[in-house]
C-alpha cells in the first residue's frame, strides 16, 4: 500500500467524456491521415463536443463482454463496484468504433475496394463482439464532393456500399480531403458525437433493465452498483441534471447498506467517491451551497463509522481525504470564477483535512508501536496476484468475501499487523504539513491573518515534530512578531517554547539568548519554576557552557545537541551578540530620561537610566553605556565593572552591577554639553547592556533611544489611565511606572542678562523720520564683549511692508529706498559690567499699517561650568509693534469769487481754490510751509504765498488756505483740467531741529472748464448809505466773436431808488465790453437787496438770466445815517 | 453550555478568557484568536453602512467541526467571543444572545468601577462567577 492508497482514482477525478475509437487511420507513415488525426485532436476547446478520441488498429481486441447473466435468483454479488470498471468504459470500450477508407465516388475498381472495405468492418464488428458500440465509416476522398443529389453515381455507390458493409445511411460518411479539413472534422464530430449520445443511452436502459430481477435482502450491492454505473453512463452521455440524480440516488442507496467492521472501508470508500461525484456536479452546475450541504451531510453520516478499532488511522487518512479533496473541489470552482467569502472558502477544508492528518499520526503512533522485533508477515498478505484489488475498498486478504465475520481470524490477524507495519513507514508530517500550506495559502486570500498565523504555527510545531529544526524556527519566528504585536502572551509563550527547543536542538546560540530572554520577561506566562530553569541555562550559555537540554525533547536530538554545543563551546570568536530590545518583550526593562526636556549651556546635562529586572534570580552585567547622536558624549555615560558611585541607590551586597528582580535601578549621568551644540537637540540613539564577558559570551542588549521595548508603550499609556496610587516607596526607591522616557534634550543659549529698553513716541507718521531709542544695559558680572545689534522691521512680514520701511542710524536726512528695512550687526563694543548704552534709530514707514519690530542685542561672554570654562553667546530679542498713521487729511475745493460752491468753473473768469489740512496726528504738527504748484492751464491772480507758515496743529485742529485763480478756456472736447499740486512741509512739533522736514504732495482735483458768451460784472462800492447816491458801475463783456444783442430790464425794488436805463436793448461787438451806470438811491438800511439786472440774450437762450446773475452782486450793506464822521469816510471812499 | 468565554480589548488583546475544560486552554485562545479575522471583518463592513444602528451581536462567526464561535462587539469596539461545543443543538440564536446581553451587562459594571483601568485583565470575581455559571449550566 503506497501512500497514494487514500487518493481517489483518476478515473473518477476526470470529466467522463463519450469515448470514440478511430481505425484504418495510419498516423505515423500517411501525412494525409496525421493531418486528420491532428485536427481531430488539436485545438479541443470548450466550444468542441466533449469526445475522447483514440487511434486504433483495424482488428484490435475490445474488452470481452461477459455472458448476460439471464436470472440474478443464485447470484450472490462480491461487491460494489470492480477497480476496472469506470477506466473501462472511459478507455477500452467505446461508443463507436470510426472506419476511415480511402475511397472515391470515381475509383476504378470499385468493386474490389467496396468489398475491402466491407471486410474491415466486418473485422471491428468481430472485435466488438457482443458490444452495442456502434460502427461509422468514414471515406477519405480525394475530391471535393458534388451536392447531394447531382452525382448519381455516389448515391448509387454510397447505397451498395452501405448495404455490402450492413451499415444504416447515417453510419456513412465522407470526408473529402481539401482545404477545409477542419470545417468537415468538426462536422463529423458532431455526427460523431450524436451516434455516441444514442449508444450511452441504450447502455443507461440496458442497465435499469436489470433492476426487476433483484431484491432487496441479496443484491443490496448491486442497487448501488447499477445506479452507479447509470450515474455514470448519463455523465459519459453529458447528461449531467440526470447523473446528479442518480449519484444522489446511489448515495443513499449505500448507506442504506448493512455496515460492519469487515466491509465498512468498502461502503466508506464507494460513500466517498460518490460524495465526491456529487459535490463536483455541483459545483458543476454552479450550487455551491448544494455541495457544501452534501459534503456537511457526507461528514456527519461517516464520522463515526470508525471500523475497526485497530485501524481507526484508516478512517482519520478517509477522513482527511474527504476534506482535501472536497477543498480542491471548492478551489478549482474558484478558479473557475466562483466567489467564496472569508468564513466559507477551500482553507477551512484544508485546515480540517491537517486536523484528520494529525489525528491519523497519532492514532498511528498509538496503534503501531510494535516492537522492533516485530517483522513484516510473510508471505505478504496486501499483494495481490494481480496487484490491484478488484473490487474497491476491500481487504486484499479476502477479496469479494462479504459475511459478517471475517473468514479467517488468524489471516485477518496478521492484515491488520501488515497494514499497521506499513502506515508506520507513511510520512504523516510531511502530509500534514502540506494540508496546512494549503490551508495558509487560502485564509491569507481571504483575510485571515490570524487564522492564518495559527496555522503558520502548528506547521512549525509540525516541522518540530519531524525534525526539522531550521523550518520550524523560520516559521515560529515569522509568526512571533503578530502574536507579539496582538499581545497574546499565553500563545507567544507557546510558541516561545516550542521554538526554544528547536534553538537548543540546533545549538542556535543567539536564538536561545533571545527566546530565553523573552521567555524569562514579564510577558511571559511561564510558570516560576520553568523560568528558574531556563535563567540557570541562559547564565551558563553566557559563561560559554553548554545549557541543560529543553524537556520533552527527543532523546537522539538532544545527543546531537549536546555535541553541538559543545563544539559551539570551544569555537572561539563571534561570540558577542547584539539583540534588538524594541523587537521583543525582554526580562531587563531600561527607561533613559534627561531630567529636562531643555538644558541652558552653562549647566550641565542630566540624565538618568533606570534599569528593572523580571527574572527569578539577580543578575549581574558587565557595561551599561549610552549612545548619543554626538558621540562626543557617549565616553562620559558608561557604567563599568570599575564604577564606583553613591549615586546608586541602595548599595546592595551584590553590587553596583547587579540587578535585583523587581527592584528599580537608578544610574546618573551628568555632562557639559559643548557649546557648538548650542539650539541643536541632543538625542539618546540607543542604551546598551552587556551581559557576560569577553571571555566567555558577550550578549549585548541594545535598546533604541531611551529604551522600551515591544510591550512597554501600551503598558505606559496604561498606566497614565489607571488612578491607582502609587505604591509608598522608600525615598531612595523609584517606582518603574511613573518614570517616563526622556530621549531627547535641548542645549540652548545662557539666559542673558542685560536689559534692552526701547524709547518712541508711537504712532509713527506716514514718511516721517521716527525715532526709535534704544537702550541696552549690562546687567553680566563680567565684560560683556562684542556686543552687536541688530534692529529693524522683524522678517517674515508681508513683502510690501518690507518695501516701505527704511532703516537708518542718521537722523538729519530723509531716508530713501537705498537703505534696508533690516540693519543687521551694528557694533556696540564690550559693555562693562553696569554699563549703559544708547542708539538711536530712524524708521521711515512709506505707508500706513502696523509693523513688528525686532530689536536683537547679541554678545559674547566667558563663564565656567563644572570647573570647565566655556565661552557662551547671549542673545537678547525685544519687538514692538508700531502702528503708523496718516498725520493729516488734506481738502480741496474750488468756490467762486462769492464763496458759492463751484462744480465746474468758466474760462478767463477768476474764481477760489480753498485747500483744508485737518491733523490726524495724536502729536502736534508743525507745518513749516506750503506751496502751491500750479499746473500750465492754471494761471495765478494774484501772490500766492502760503498763509500757513509755522503754524502749529493739534490733534483734530484744521488749517485753511485759498487762492484765487484764473483758468484759460479749455482746448475743445476737453472737459476737464488739472489744477496742480499742492506741497506742505511739516514735522513733528516734538521733534528735534536736526530732524528733516517731511515735504507731503496732494495733488489737487482736476476742474471742469466752461465758455460762456457773455461775462458781466458790477462795479459797486463795498456799502451804501440811506438816502445818499450809490454809483454803480455794470460792466458787460461780449466774449464771442459774434455782435450780441442784449435786452436789459431793471427790477425795481422798494429798498432802493434809481436812476439810469430802466430798459434797454443793445448790441456789443465782438470782444468789446459795454457799460452800463446807474445811480442807486437807497431808501432801508440794513442788509438789501438790490434791483436785479435782467439780461437775456436772444441769440444764446441757453444763457439764462440765472447764470448771469451768479456773477453780479445780489444784496448789499445799507448804513443807516450816521454822524458827520461817516461822511467824512464816504467822502474818502 | 459555553466551553470557552473571552473579552477582547479594541485592540484585540485579551482581557478574560475562561475555558472548560483546561486542558484546552491552548486550543481555545488559538480558537478565540483566529475568531478576530471574522470580527474585524465584519466591524469594517458594518462600518460602511449605518453606524448608529449597529447591531451589537455578530452572530455565528465560524462553524469548525467541533465548535461554534460566536462574536459580540460593543460600540467601544469591545468583542466578547463565546466558543460553543458543536454537539450542543439544543442551544438556540436567543439563548446566545442572552448570555452575550448578560456579559455586556457585566462588563458594563466593571468599566463603572473606578478602581478598575481599562484596558487592563478582569479580575473581578462578580464577573468570574457570571461566566462560570454559564459554563456549567449544561455541562
Amino acid at each position: 500500500m503506497s501512500s497514494t492508497q487514500w487518493d481517489f482514482p483518476l478515473e473518477l477525478c476526470c470529466r467522463p467524456m463519450a469515448f470514440v475509437a478511430l481505425t484504418g487511420l495510419d498516423v505515423i507513415y500517411n501525412a494525409v491521415h496525421r493531418a486528420i488525426w491532428d485536427a481531430f485532436c488539436a485545438n479541443r476547446r470548450a466550444d468542441r463536443v466533449p469526445i475522447s478520441f483514440k487511434v486504433l488498429p483495424g482488428d484490435h481486441e475490445y474488452p470481452k463482454c461477459r455472458q448476460k447473466r439471464m436470472s440474478y435468483e443464485w447470484y450472490i454479488p462480491k461487491g460494489i463496484l470492480k477497480t476496472g470498471w469506470m477506466n473501462k468504459h472511459l478507455n477500452l470500450v467505446p461508443a463507436l468504433v470510426v472506419v476511415f477508407y480511402e475511397l472515391d465516388w470515381d475509383e476504378p475498381q470499385w468493386k474490389e475496394k467496396q468489398s475491402e472495405c466491407a471486410t474491415r468492418v466486418e473485422i471491428v464488428r468481430q472485435s466488438l463482439q457482443g458490444r452495442n458500440a456502434k460502427v461509422a465509416v468514414v471515406l477519405i476522398q480525394k475530391k471535393t464532393p458534388l451536392p447531394p443529389g447531382e452525382d448519381l453515381i455516389a448515391s448509387e455507390r454510397a447505397a451498395a456500399l452501405c448495404n455490402a458493409c450492413d451499415l444504416s445511411g447515417k453510419s456513412l460518411f465522407v470526408l473529402p480531403h481539401t482545404d477545409h479539413l477542419v470545417g468537415y472534422i468538426i462536422r463529423l464530430e458532431n455526427a460523431f458525437y450524436e451516434h455516441t449520445q444514442t449508444y450511452y443511452y441504450t447502455e443507461i436502459r440496458r442497465v435499469k433493465s436489470h433492476k426487476e430481477f433483484l431484491n432487496k435482502t441479496t443484491h443490496q450491492l448491486l442497487f448501488v452498483r447499477h445506479q452507479f454505473k447509470t450515474a455514470f453512463f448519463s455523465e459519459l452521455k453529458q447528461d449531467t441534471q440526470n447523473a446528479l440524480k442518480n449519484y444522489r440516488t446511489a448515495y443513499n442507496l449505500v448507506h442504506e447498506l448493512r455496515a460492519h467492521e469487515t466491509n465498512m472501508l468498502e461502503i466508506k470508500t464507494m460513500a466517498g467517491f460518490i460524495n465526491y461525484k456529487i459535490c463536483r456536479l455541483c459545483f458543476q452546475h454552479n450550487a455551491p451551497l448544494d455541495a457544501i450541504a452534501q459534503f456537511r451531510k457526507h461528514v456527519d453520516l461517516c464520522k463515526k463509522k470508525i471500523g475497526s478499532a485497530e485501524l481507526a488511522f484508516e478512517h482519520a487518512a478517509w477522513m482527511s481525504k474527504q476534506f482535501q479533496a472536497f477543498g480542491d473541489l471548492f478551489d478549482e470552482a474558484i478558479k473557475l470564477g466562483l466567489t467564496a467569502i472569508q468564513t466559507q472558502n477551500p482553507g477551512f477544508y484544508y485546515q480540517q483535512a491537517a486536523y484528520y492528518a494529525q489525528e491519523r499520526k497519532q492514532l498511528a503512533n498509538h496503534l503501531c508501536n510494535h516492537d522492533t522485533s516485530t517483522t513484516y508477515p510473510s508471505p505478504d498478505l496486501l499483494e495481490t496476484p494481480a496487484g490491484v484489488l478488484d473490487f474497491f475498498g476491500q481487504r486484499p486478504w479476502r477479496q469479494s468475501h462479504q459475511s459478517i465475520e471475517p473468514p479467517d481470524p488468524e489471516k485477518e490477524k496478521v492484515g491488520i499487523l501488515a497494514l499497521q507495519l506499513k502506515e508506520r513507514e507513511v510520512d504523516h508530517s510531511e502530509l500534514i504539513i502540506t494540508l496546512l500550506s494549503n490551508a495558509v495559502a487560502q485564509f491569507k486570500r481571504y483575510k485571515c491573518p490570524r487564522m492564518k498565523s495559527h496555522l503558520m504555527v502548528q506547521m512549525g510545531e509540525e516541522y518540530y515534530n519531524a525534525k526539522d529544526y531550521s523550518k520550524a524556527l523560520k516559521l515560529l519566528d515569522y509568526v512571533m512578531f503578530d502574536y507579539r504585536s496582538e499581545r497574546w502572551w499565553k500563545l507567544l509563550t507557546s510558541i516561545l517554547n516550542t521554538a526554544l527547543k528547536c534553538a537548543y536542538l540546533m545549538a542556535q546560540v543567539k536564538d536561545y539568548i533571545t527566546y530565553s530572554l523573552e521567555l524569562l520577561g514579564r510577558s511571559s506566562t511561564q510558570k516560576e519554576e520553568q523560568k528558574s530553569r531556563i535563567e540557570k541555562n541562559l547564565l551558563k550559555v553566557l559563561m560559554n557552557e553548554s545549557p541543560d537540554p529543553e524537556p520533552e525533547c527527543d532523546s537522539k536530538a538532544v545527543k546531537t545537541a549536546q555535541k553541538l554545543w559543545a563544539d559551539r563551546v570551544s569555537l572561539a570568536g563571534s561570540n558577542v551578540f547584539t539583540i534588538e530590545m524594541q523587537d521583543y518583550v525582554p526580562f531587563v526593562e531600561c527607561k533613559a530620561r534627561f531630567l529636562a526636556p531643555s538644558f541652558h549651556v552653562d549647566v550641565p546635562v542630566q540624565l538618568h537610566v533606570y534599569l528593572k529586572a523580571d527574572c527569578p534570580h539577580p543578575f549581574r552585567f558587565s557595561k551599561l553605556c549610552v549612545s548619543f547622536n554626538n558621540q562626543e558624549y557617549n565616553q562620559y555615560c558608561v557604567v563599568e565593572e570599575t564604577y564606583q558611585s553613591s549615586d546608586i541607590l541602595e548599595a546592595s551586597a551584590q553590587g553596583t552591577m547587579c540587578l535585583v528582580p523587581g527592584k528599580t535601578r537608578k544610574y546618573v549621568f551628568k555632562f557639559v554639553a559643548r557649546t557648538e551644540d548650542v539650539g541643536k537637540k541632543v538625542e539618546i540613539t540607543s542604551v546598551d547592556l552587556v551581559l557576560g564577558s569577553d571571555t566567555g559570551r558577550c550578549v549585548v542588549l541594545n535598546w533604541r533611544g531611551g529604551g522600551g521595548d515591544a510591550a512597554s508603550c501600551q503598558e505606559a499609556l496604561q498606566a497614565t489611565r489607571s488612578f491607582r496610587r502609587r505604591p509608598k516607596l522608600p525615598d531612595n526607591e523609584v517606582d518603574w511606572e511613573s518614570v517616563t522616557i526622556q530621549a531627547s534634550t535641548m542645549v540652548i543659549s545662557r539666559v542673558p542678562k542685560i536689559s534692552v529698553r526701547l524709547r518712541h513716541e508711537p504712532p509713527a507718521l506716514t514718511n516721517e523720520m521716527y525715532c526709535l531709542v534704544v537702550n541696552v544695559q549690562s546687567q553680566e558680572p563680567t565684560t560683556a564683549k562684542d556686543v552687536k545689534l541688530t534692529a529693524g522691521l522683524k522678517p517674515g512680514q508681508d513683502a510690501n511692508l518690507t518695501q516701505t520701511t527704511h532703516v537708518t542710524l542718521n537722523g538729519t536726512e530723509m531716508c530713501d529706498d537705498s537703505h534696508p528695512a533690516l540693519l543687521p550687526d551694528i557694533p556696540i563694543g564690550d559693555l562693562q559690567p553696569g554699563e549703559k548704552v544708547e542708539k538711536p534709530l530712524f524708521v521711515r514707514c512709506g505707508q500706513v499699517g502696523t509693523r513688528i519690530f525686532l530689536v536683537h542685542v547679541s554678545y559674547v561672554i566667558t563663564t565656567v561650568v563644572e570647573g570647565k570654562e566655556i565661552v557662551c553667546k547671549c542673545h537678547k530679542d525685544e519687538t514692538i509693534t508700531i502702528e503708523t498713521v496718516v498725520p493729516f487729511d488734506v481738502a480741496a475745493k474750488f468756490v467762486s469769487a462769492k464763496f458759492e460752491h463751484m462744480d465746474r468753473v468758466f474760462a478767463d473768469i477768476p474764481f477760489l481754490l480753498m485747500v483744508d489740512i485737518l491733523s490726524a496726528s495724536p502729536w502736534g504738527l508743525t507745518i513749516v510751509t506750503s506751496k502751491m504748484q500750479l499746473a500750465p492751464s492754471m494761471a495765478s491772480v494774484d501772490q500766492t504765498e502760503s498763509q500757513l507758515d509755522q503754524v502749529i496743529l493739534q490733534t483734530g485742529e484744521s488749517a485753511s488756505e485759498c487762492f484765487c485763480l484764473q483758468c484759460p478756456p479749455a482746448p475743445n472736447g476737453q472737459s476737464g483740467v488739472a489744477s496742480g499740486h499742492y506741497i506742505i512741509s511739516w514735522k513733528r512739533s516734538s521733534a528735534v531741529q536736526s530732524v528733516p522736514v517731511v515735504s507731503t504732495v496732494v495733488t489737487l482735483p482736476h476742474v471742469i472748464v466752461d465758455s460762456i458768451p457773455l461775462y458781466v460784472h458790477a462795479d459797486l462800492p463795498s456799502f451804501g448809505r440811506v438816502r445818499e447816491s450809490l454809483p454803480v458801475k455794470y460792466c458787460l463783456q461780449n466774449r464771442t466773436k459774434l455782435v450780441q444783442d442784449v435786452e436789459i430790464f431793471v427790477e425795481p425794488n422798494e429798498s432802493f431808488m434809481f436812476s439810469g436805463l430802466k430798459q434797454i436793448r443793445l448790441r456789443i461787438l465782438p470782444d468789446t465790453e459795454q457799460d452800463l451806470l446807474y445811480n442807486f438811491y437807497p431808501l432801508m438800511a440794513g442788509y438789501q437787496q438790490l434791483p436785479g439786472l435782467n439780461i437775456s440774450l436772444p441769440r444764446f437762450p441757453e444763457v439764462t438770466n440765472q447764470l448771469l446773475r451768479r456773477f453780479l452782486p445780489t444784496h448789499i450793506f445799507v448804513k443807516p445815517q450816521g454822524r458827520q464822521a461817516d461822511e467824512v469816510i464816504v467822502v474818502a471812499a | 453550555m459555553a466551553v470557552c468565554v473571552s473579552v477582547i480589548a479594541k485592540q484585540n488583546y485579551p482581557l478574560y478568557i475562561k475555558t472548560v475544560p483546561m486542558e484546552k486552554q491552548l486550543k481555545f485562545h488559538y480558537t478565540v484568536h483566529t475568531s478576530l479575522d471574522v470580527v474585524e471583518e465584519k466591524i469594517s463592513a458594518v462600518g460602511k453602512a449605518l453606524v448608529d444602528q449597529r447591531e451589537l451581536y455578530l452572530g455565528l462567526l465560524y462553524p469548525t467541526e467541533d465548535y461554534k464561535v460566536y462574536g459580540y462587539v460593543t460600540n467601544t469596539k469591545v468583542k466578547f467571543i463565546i466558543v460553543v461545543d458543536s454537539s450542543n443543538i439544543a442551544l438556540r440564536d436567543n439563548e446566545i444572545r442572552s448570555m452575550f446581553r448578560k456579559l455586556h451587562n457585566s462588563y458594563t459594571d466593571i468599566m463603572c468601577n473606578p478602581f478598575y483601568t481599562p484596558g487592563e485583565p478582569i479580575q473581578s470575581t462578580v464577573f468570574d462567577n457570571l461566566v462560570s455559571g454559564m459554563m456549567v449550566q449544561v455541562c
